[in-house]
Parts: structure tokens; sequence; C-alpha cells
């Protein structure tokens, strides 16, 4: 009982880094050249709305100038992400461990 | 669920701010009232708000369909501080985006906030409220309300987009159905994965700090001690 969401969590992990890698190499086997995989939905939202004719009116002030300068700003904003919680939860254990051997 | 910069005329742009703005200025009220009257709930309320920043940064793959997208993080502070305050955390996330990474966009933040931060924390909330008047269990309802937030975020997406592009041929529904595919199916391996996740750490918050969570009359002190007696 004591462990049971860690379990269903590393369960579900694991069933769907299955399923991943199983699409992964069926989708890798009838890539046709120059199409892309694993695509973001956003982007394929952006493509639909381009192939009804429309033109956008107005585009961002700043656009990072490759993907790996956009992955790094992805990366700097899980980091943040990560170090608060981590602080916090850190916090909330120290507190609870020096209440117990106060 | 990022409708990039330009990408709705200018019209509905105008339509999604109008009808976000009642939601973001009652959230202001409220975030304000929370951390001056409820100063101790400030931490979870930055660990709801650092989730919403982690998972909504993480690119992931869905293995149904072959293309990528990411969670919306959204569900913890729903279950914690409601609808309205994970309005304002969303906000704050898609500025961050749109300026720094080019992804949605300040003429679009009116729509994309709409559908992260209201409708879908909005729906997950009435879940969240279903659930505990049929008395479910905790964790599968932080599951659920998880789940729904995230899905329900990108129905909305599709929603908006099929209203301001309808197809010539069939309308709303026809286009709708395409942003659907391309949204909507895609998050629901995700949508199940999040919920999984924030149902886990639904645990080790209830774990650590219990007292913010009766104060939040989130659970009682009667279901609390049960479940931290049901864990050790």
């Amino acid at each position: 009982m004591k462990y049971t969401l860690e379990i269903i969590f590393a369960v579900v992990v694991v069933i769907f880094t299955a399923v991943f890698l199983l699409q992964n190499a069926h989708i890798q086997a009838t890539l046709k050249p120059g199409q892309e995989a694993w695509q973001g939905s956003d982007d394929m939202g952006s493509d639909a709305i381009l192939s009804t004719g429309y033109t956008p009116w107005i585009s961002p002030i700043w656009t990072p100038p490759s993907t790996e300068v956009e992955s790094l700003l992805f990366s700097i904003q899980s980091g943040l992400g990560a170090l608060v919680i981590g602080y916090f939860f850190g916090f909330y254990r120290g507190k609870r461990e020096s209440s117990k051997s106060a | 669920m990022h409708i990039m910069e330009g990408f709705l005329p200018w019209q509905w742009c105008v339509f999604w701010y109008l009808v976000s703005a009642p939601f973001i200025i009652y959230g202001v009220y409220l975030l304000n009232r929370q951390v001056k009257e409820h100063r101790e709930t400030l931490s979870l309320l930055a660990v709801s708000g650092a989730f919403i920043f982690l998972l909504s940064s993480l690119k992931m793959p869905s293995p149904v369909v072959g293309s990528c997208s990411h969670p919306t993080g959204t569900g913890l502070s729903t279950v914690l501080f409601g609808p309205i305050i994970t309005a304002i955390l969303s906000l704050i996330v898609l500025i961050f985006q749109a300026l720094f990474m080019a992804h949605g966009g300040i003429t679009t933040l009116g729509a994309n906030v709409f559908s992260m931060g209201i409708a879908g924390p909005l729906l997950a909330y009435a879940v969240y409220r279903l659930g505990k008047a049929v008395n479910l269990n905790v964790f599968v309802n932080v599951f659920l309300v998880t789940a729904v937030a995230d899905l329900f975020t990108y129905v909305i997406t599709a929603i908006e987009l099929a209203a301001a592009f309808p197809a010539t041929h069939g309308g709303f529904l026809i286009s709708f159905e395409t942003f659907f595919a391309i949204y909507a199916v895609t998050q629901v391996p995700l949508a199940i994965l999040e919920g999984v996740l924030i149902a886990l750490v639904f645990k080790y918050i209830i774990l650590s700090r219990s007292d913010i969570l009766v104060k939040l009359s989130v659970l009682t002190q009667e279901q609390t001690a049960k479940i931290i007696g049901g864990f050790s």
C-alpha cells in the first residue's frame, strides 16, 4: 500500500515509453524522404491554418535564431520550475525532520 | 495549444481578450487576497506555479499519433487554488513563452490564456467538485482533474481555431474535425501521464503539508490523518 502510487506511475511511464518506441519504429520504417516525424502539434496547427490561404498579419518581435537556442530557453523554463519545486519539497522535509528531533 | 503570433484574425484576438479579461481581473484580486490573508499557502502557490512552468516547457512525443505536444500542468493549482487563480499562473507562463520563445503570441494571448488558464481549469474544477461530492478517492480525483484540464485545453484550442477558420465546404464542424485531430487526439496519452504524475505529487504534498491542505479545505483533518496512516 505504501508505494502504490509510485508503482502505478512507473508502470504508466514504462507503457508510454514502450508504445513510443514501437510507434517510432513503425514511423521510421514508413517515413518518406523529406517528411518529418514527431512534429509539434502547434506547428501542425499553424500549417493547417496556412493551408487555408491565410497569411499571418503580424510576426513575433523576437524569434529564437535557431532550434538550439529555442531548446535552451525551454530548458531554462523547466529548470526554473524544477528549482522551485525542489526548494520547497526540500524545505518541507527539513522542517519535518527538525521538528521530529526537537 | 499555443496559437502562434498572427495566426488569429485580429477580430478574434480582440474577442478572446475581452472574454478572458474579466477572469484575469478577478484572478488578480483573488490572488492578492490569497497572498495577503493566507500567507502560509504561498509556498504551495509557488509549487503549483512551478509545475505549470515545468510541465508546459516539456515537448513530449505522443505515441498514438506520432507528433509532439506539451502538457499544461494546470491540474495541481486547480485543485489547490481553484481555476481563477490558475488563470493568472498560466498567463505568466504564456507571456514568458510568447516573449522569449516566440511560442504563442501577444496578439493571441487572450485566446491562449482562455484555453489553458480558464476553460480547461474551469471544467476540471467542475470535475473536482463532483468527485468530492460523491466521495471519490482523492488521488483518483486529482488524476481526473489534471487529465481533464490538460485535454480540454486542447479541445478549446480546436474550437477557437475552427471558429476563426471555418472550412469553405462544411464550415465550422469540418475544420473543427481537422483541428481536433491535430490537437486533442495527440493530447490523450500526455493527459494520462500528467494525471498520474500529479496524483503522485499530491501524495508528497499530503505527507509534507497536510496542514495547508486542510486550510485550503481540499481535505479535512480526518481525511489527511487516514491517508497518511494508510501510507505508513
